[in-house]
């Protein structure tokens, strides 16, 4: 599956995202989610993008380990107390960016 | 009588939404500059967000695009990632299954977080009967076009941004933008201090397989903080 198509890997994401989309609008009454994974799906959205963000912002692209140095630890730090307090995407980004930009300018 | 009243039900939709798109519109343009900025074609970055129409599994397959993730990595990621779906589905499917597939397969591919919290409010509050379709589709349709459009025109602002920018970081950014306020008790919070922290302990795993042992058992971490605070109401997934 390396070798893989772009387009075959974004039809596979496409036509699953529809199934899950669909599922119990198509199959209602006879499909019922069971209680103890009705319990967990209520953490996947938390756990799987914190898992997505942390690594994202600790690491360097083709570097090991993490580098205490690396700007984008202090910008996603803002990010993330400006996304608490305001709950708003565009002034994270804007914040998150705009730390990001400060600091690698002014080489801190 | 009835198409006024789908009329005014589908006006009454759209009036809804539009407030909420406006966080949509910043996360379509960056989604679409960073598919640009990752040297995607114009045509691919659009084949897939009418595909996905899932801005965080398409930032999720960018982000692994550029660590050199298996194709496999993605599919698995992405759909975990938009599993939520199963529980919108659920909620929405009392309402809306009645309906001929000529509209249920379109109303699906249309099935946004945003209609999910507008129309599972709406739909709990009162019968709206046979103005429960016309009401979704004025949530759905400008969450749909809105969203195409932003990220075309990210695609188009994408190719003139030079590399320097870190334009890459906003993809952390706008997860970040993502996790942040759905954090609503601890067991959340629980769940994500595991994935985030279990994501950087396993960062060595091959093909991104970090990524799904850390979802996991974040997972498993919100289910046992749960349990732990057994007696405390759990607030519910809709927003």
């Amino acid at each position: 599956m390396t070798d893989m198509n772009p387009w075959l890997t974004f039809a596979l994401i496409g036509l699953g995202t529809f199934a899950i989309r669909l599922s119990f609008i198509e199959f209602y009454g006879a499909l019922r989610i069971p209680p103890m994974l009705r319990r967990a799906l209520v953490y996947v959205p938390a756990s799987v993008l914190a898992a997505l963000v942390l690594p994202a912002v600790v690491f360097k692209a083709g570097q090991p380990g993490i580098d205490w140095g690396n700007p984008q630890i202090p910008a996603a730090i803002v990010a993330g107390l400006v996304a608490w307090r305001t709950r708003s995407t565009l002034l994270t980004l804007a914040v998150g960016m705009g730390v990001l930009w400060a600091l690698q300018h002014w080489g801190l | 009588m009835h198409s006024k009243s789908a009329m005014h039900a589908f006006t009454e939709g759209v009036r809804a939404v539009l407030p909420l798109m406006t966080g949509m519109l910043p996360f379509g343009l960056i989604t679409g500059v960073t598919a640009i900025g990752m040297g995607m074609s114009p045509l691919d970055a659009m084949g897939m967000t009418l595909l996905f129409y899932s801005g965080s599994a398409q930032m999720v397959v960018l982000q692994l695009m550029q660590s050199g993730a298996l194709p496999l990595t993605m599919v698995v990621t992405a759909l975990v990632i938009n599993l939520r779906f199963l529980m919108y589905s659920a909620a929405l499917a009392p309402h809306l299954s009645d309906l001929p597939r000529r509209k249920t397969w379109p109303l699906s591919y249309l099935l946004s977080d945003q209609s999910f919290a507008l129309c599972s409010l709406k739909f709990g509050a009162g019968s709206l009967g046979r103005s429960a379709f016309p009401y979704y589709l004025g949530t759905a349709l400008p969450m749909w076009l809105g969203w195409n459009l932003a990220v075309l025109a990210g695609v188009y602002l994408g190719t003139g941004i030079p590399e320097s920018w870190s334009l890459g970081f906003a993809i952390p950014l706008s997860f970040l933008a993502l996790l942040v306020p759905g954090i609503r008790n601890p067991a959340m919070l629980g769940a994500a201090v595991t994935g985030g922290a279990l994501a950087v302990l396993a960062h060595d795993l091959p093909y991104n397989l970090g990524l799904l042992v850390a979802s996991l058992g974040g997972v498993i971490s919100g289910l046992t903080f749960e349990q732990l605070r057994k007696g405390a109401p759990v607030a519910a997934e809709a927003p």
